[in-house]
């Protein structure tokens, strides 16, 4: 950076009131988000607790001079991510809480001591390092760019743009693939054709059952009617009047219902037609009905 | 307040996210956990240009949001497609990379 432009720019060490209270305020509640989500036993809950902080995020970024990345943030991550997020819980289901066994033991302990002793290393160093470094603020720059959108856009545009470029290849690049791995084969359904042509290969009787008494051969009340399913050598066609003997085993004897799979081959009932070749070899009362 | 209270902060919340990948055992929330991180760095970057006076801090940090983003989508996918196969979204019954 041009020593001049340094010189001319005011250094910030100390940051105006109003920021400092807003700071105040907000890196709290961005902390206590954080800790929050990591505690949290609900994953929702812990979902919630990040927008909060991402949002405490974004105000940071517009306490910094940067309203750009301040609004993407709260559009990007709290809306689009953190939205996508929720999603993906609910698909995967609430509820299904994790087990408090530890697979590694002292794992949490060792994570956690690991964690402080990390969050030491990173914060008091710096924060020393950095405590009497003037800051230069970024106000002017934006200033000079004709506003902050602008002077990023120049950037973005100009400096940046083979990453610019590689960066939009990439979220095209993670868009197909969240397609192909969103994606999953679709069971082989038949269609209805399909399910009628193999119906009527198979040689099983396309028409309606007959309903009751109707290869009644007697009127009697001591008889048992013929049931829907069983008039067995009585398939497909139309059915023929009782009287004309072939009405074949019924009322009196349904024990001959019981074959009624053979009843077709072996005594080929007279008005049957020709399509009986129903496979039935289903017993008694239940089989009947592909019988018919 | 000196601006280097960010990344105080900045550092607060990536230990934090860090701690939260390694004790959590449900993938979503490692996930969130890797994403506060990403935010972390993020803040990270837009103080020191701020500190520094110029934008290449914010624009890396842009960058880094759409990195994020795309990250996000296919992280979700992957853990969607573990989730179907396994009936489980912990990153412990993940440890065969098959089936």
């Amino acid at each position: 950076m041009d020593p001049h432009l340094l010189a001319a720019a005011a250094p910030i060490t100390s940051t105006s009131g109003g920021e400092a209270l807003t700071f105040w305020i907000i890196a709290p509640i961005a902390v206590l988000g954080a800790l929050g989500m990591v505690v949290a036993k609900n994953a929702v809950h812990g979902a919630l607790l990040l927008v909060a902080n991402l949002f405490c995020v974004a105000v940071c970024y517009l306490l910094n001079d940067a309203p750009f990345l301040g609004f993407v943030q709260i559009v990007v991550y709290t809306g689009a991510i953190m939205v996508l997020f929720l999603f993906v819980l609910m698909l995967i289901g609430v509820d299904s809480t994790e087990s408090l066994v530890e697979t590694l033991r002292g794992q949490r302990l060792a994570a956690t001591v690991l964690g402080l002793g990390f969050a030491g290393l990173l914060v008091f160093p710096l924060g020393k390092v950095i405590k009497g470094q003037p800051a230069t603020g970024v106000a002017d720059v934006n200033k000079a760019g004709g506003g902050n959108i602008h002077a990023i856009a120049r950037l973005l545009f100009t400096e940046y743009v083979f990453a610019f470029e590689a960066v939009s290849a990439l979220l095209v690049i993670a868009a197909v693939g969240a397609m192909i791995l969103g994606h999953r084969e679709r069971a082989e359904k038949p269609s209805q054709k399909e399910t009628l042509r193999r119906r009527v290969a198979s040689g099983a009787v396309l028409t309606p059952m007959p309903g009751p008494g109707v290869y009644a051969s007697v009127d009697s009340a001591d008889q048992r009617p013929v049931l829907p399913g069983e008039t067995s050598g009585l398939v497909g066609g139309t059915p023929t009047l009782p009287g004309g003997g072939d009405a074949g085993p019924r009322g009196g004897e349904p024990d001959a219902d019981g074959e009624g799979g053979t009843g077709p081959s072996s005594a080929p009932g007279g008005g049957t037609g020709p399509s009986a070749v129903a496979e039935d070899t289903a017993p008694v009362g239940a089989g009947k009905g592909s019988g018919l | 307040m000196n601006p280097a209270n960010y990344l105080v902060l900045s550092g607060l919340l990536f230990a934090i996210g860090s701690v939260g990948v390694l004790v959590r055992r449900n993938a979503i929330v490692v996930f969130m956990c890797v994403e506060l991180m990403l935010n972390a760095v993020n803040l990270t970057l837009v103080t020191f240009s701020r500190i520094q006076g110029n934008l290449e801090g914010q624009v890396i940090a842009f960058f880094v949001m759409v990195v994020a983003a795309a990250e996000v989508v296919i992280g979700l996918a992957i853990i969607l497609t573990i989730f179907r196969t396994r009936k489980s979204a912990s990153v412990d019954d993940v440890n065969l990379l098959k089936y």
